[in-house]
């Protein structure tokens, strides 16, 4: 089975709810393993690769929690495939670039992905939609105390379980969320709150981790310490910082309807003019217009009927899932005019934007006292 | 941090992209290392140089090896990355400063693997965990609770399990 046949379909994965999804998009626990007798991947050999993924990778495929998984060798995927596992934040763009002696295995809910020879020998994930993030742990958790019976680990009694870089050094944990953040974007709030999630040694990332932009207004928090406490600890106290984001942001959004509200519909109204009527748009443009789309849609600007099909939107517009559809591979100009297209024809049902916002009495101009 | 010998005097912080890294020097250090120039100077660099290169290797000496996997502390200037679990012990004088810097503790406290555990005193976690549970009931967070008392349980086991071997 190719992976184009085992992953879900992206309508299927935008169905998917979780507690506080308005705002937290997904949750994400991931651990750094390594064995013990085989150096790190970036030092070692490709013959000790090679025999590391022979040893991970039939212990993953034989856990239960990953019975009927997709498991395969990154050499065996196409740079197309790979681009597509980026964009469903699946596979890290590392990982992406990897080729023999590298592996990937997959559940069928999209829910639990475990990466060969990354960074480190075994990097394992749970994700969940929402803010879910102990459940997450719980569940990578399950799986890492499993795998410890089948593998030697690489750990230390002072220093926890060893890691090719210093910096996952410990617990191994990184904990994440992605989140989704307009509200503080439109009202200028967005990098004081930056600041002050990273004063408490957090990390803000863009869409696509490490070094990216923020494109769409959708952010990722991640913990950065992991040694010297229990994982637990790291989990509750995002959890904590997270509940905050999520009501600094809810809060932005009512400061914007209530002082600014034309400012705000005329953000949302271009958006879908644009959407709707393009013939020609990029990736960036594309994920920037969505995010006030969706935006529009918890404002009350949209049916919350149709959330679904923005999610759908913001993932199969991206290059690779838009080149997959059609086949070949594309210049970036005829991908905007395949984009253009398919906006059009997906935003076609979509009701016009409501002018009034709901709630907000006679008019958008009413001033509530 | 560096020396671990006088006071820290001078105090940096550096933003590289989105994340801060903070290093505490004393004044033989900083200007050993050129501190007192911020603009030619970059964290990273002091931090990669694994903190106190003087200590793993000093000038003039042959470099320190993995007696495991060959590695250096010149590929790690280069990577960023160890070459094997066997280098945290080969480089360990060199990397305390930098797990300091980095982390919350130098000391794991988190899971440790079942074969693992015999031998290990598992009552502190027990003790720390217990605390945690009573905390997370006097504040009503039950679900937090659950899961600590699961973990608490686990940790019984594991108890037992050593006490049997």
């Amino acid at each position: 089975m190719t992976i184009h046949e085992f992953l879900s379909p992206p309508v299927e994965n935008a169905r998917r709810t979780g507690p506080h999804d308005r705002i937290v998009m997904s949750s994400r626990v991931r651990l750094a393993r390594n064995l013990r007798s085989v150096p790190f991947p970036g030092w070692a050999k490709k013959a000790e690769r090679l025999k590391a993924l022979e040893t991970i990778r039939p212990a993953v495929e034989s856990l239960p929690q990953l019975a009927g998984a997709f498991s395969e060798t990154m050499d065996n995927l196409g740079p197309l495939d790979k681009q597509i596992l980026v964009e469903r934040h699946l596979i890290s763009r590392e990982h992406a670039v990897k080729n023999v002696g590298s592996g990937l295995i997959l559940n069928k809910e999209e829910s639990l992905c475990v990466m060969i020879n990354e960074e480190d020998h075994l990097r394992m994930q749970a994700l969940r939609p929402g803010l879910q993030l102990q459940q997450a742990w719980q569940a990578i958790d399950q799986i890492d105390s499993d795998l410890e019976r089948r593998l030697d680990y690489a750990f230390s009694a002072d220093l926890g379980y060893l890691t090719a870089c210093p910096t996952n050094l410990g617990t191994g944990i990184r904990v994440s969320a992605m989140l989704h953040l307009p509200g503080l974007v439109l009202a200028e709030q967005i990098n004081q709150i930056i600041q002050s999630v990273n004063k408490l040694g957090l990390a803000v990332r863009g869409l696509y981790g490490e070094g990216t932009e923020a494109l769409g207004n959708v952010f990722q928090v991640s913990n950065q310490m992991t040694l010297g406490e229990i994982e637990l600890d790291i989990v509750e106290r995002l959890n904590k910082v997270l509940l905050q984001i999520i009501e600094h942001e809810e809060n932005a959004r009512g400061m914007l309807l209530e002082k600014k509200p034309k400012i705000v519909l005329n953000f949302i109204g271009r958006a879908y003019g644009i959407l709707a009527n393009a013939h020609s748009i990029t990736s960036k443009e594309t994920m920037n217009q969505l995010s006030l789309m969706r935006l529009g849609i918890d404002l009350g600007v949209f049916p919350v009927a149709d959330r679904p099909l923005i999610e759908e939107l913001f993932v199969i517009t991206q290059p690779a899932h838009l080149q997959k559809n059609y086949a070949e591979k594309l210049p970036a100009e005829e991908r905007d005019i395949i984009r253009a297209d398919m906006l059009r024809e997906r935003l076609q049902n979509l009701s016009r934007p409501n002018p009034k916002l709901p709630g907000n009495g006679g008019g958008p101009l009413d001033k509530r006292a | 941090m560096i020396c671990k010998q006088n006071p820290a005097k001078v105090h940096l912080t550096q933003i590289v992209g989105d994340k801060i890294q903070k290093v505490d020097l004393c004044e033989e250090c900083a200007k050993q290392k050129g501190v007192n120039d911020p603009a030619g100077f970059s964290l990273a660099d002091l931090l990669l140089g694994l903190g106190a290169s003087q200590e793993i290797a000093p000038a003039g000496r042959e470099e320190i090896k993995c007696p495991n996997c060959g590695f250096t502390q010149a590929d790690f200037k280069k990577a960023g990355r160890l070459g094997c679990s066997q280098c945290y012990t080969t480089f360990a004088e060199g990397l305390e400063g930098l797990l300091k810097s980095m982390h919350k503790g130098t000391k794991h406290l988190g899971k440790v693997p079942l074969a693992m555990r015999q031998g290990r005193d598992l009552t502190e976690r027990l003790k720390y965990l217990q605390k945690k549970l009573d905390r997370a009931v006097s504040a009503e967070d039950f679900e937090q609770a659950a899961t600590l008392r699961d973990e608490i349980k686990e940790t019984r086991e594991q108890m037992n399990q050593v006490a049997q071997k």
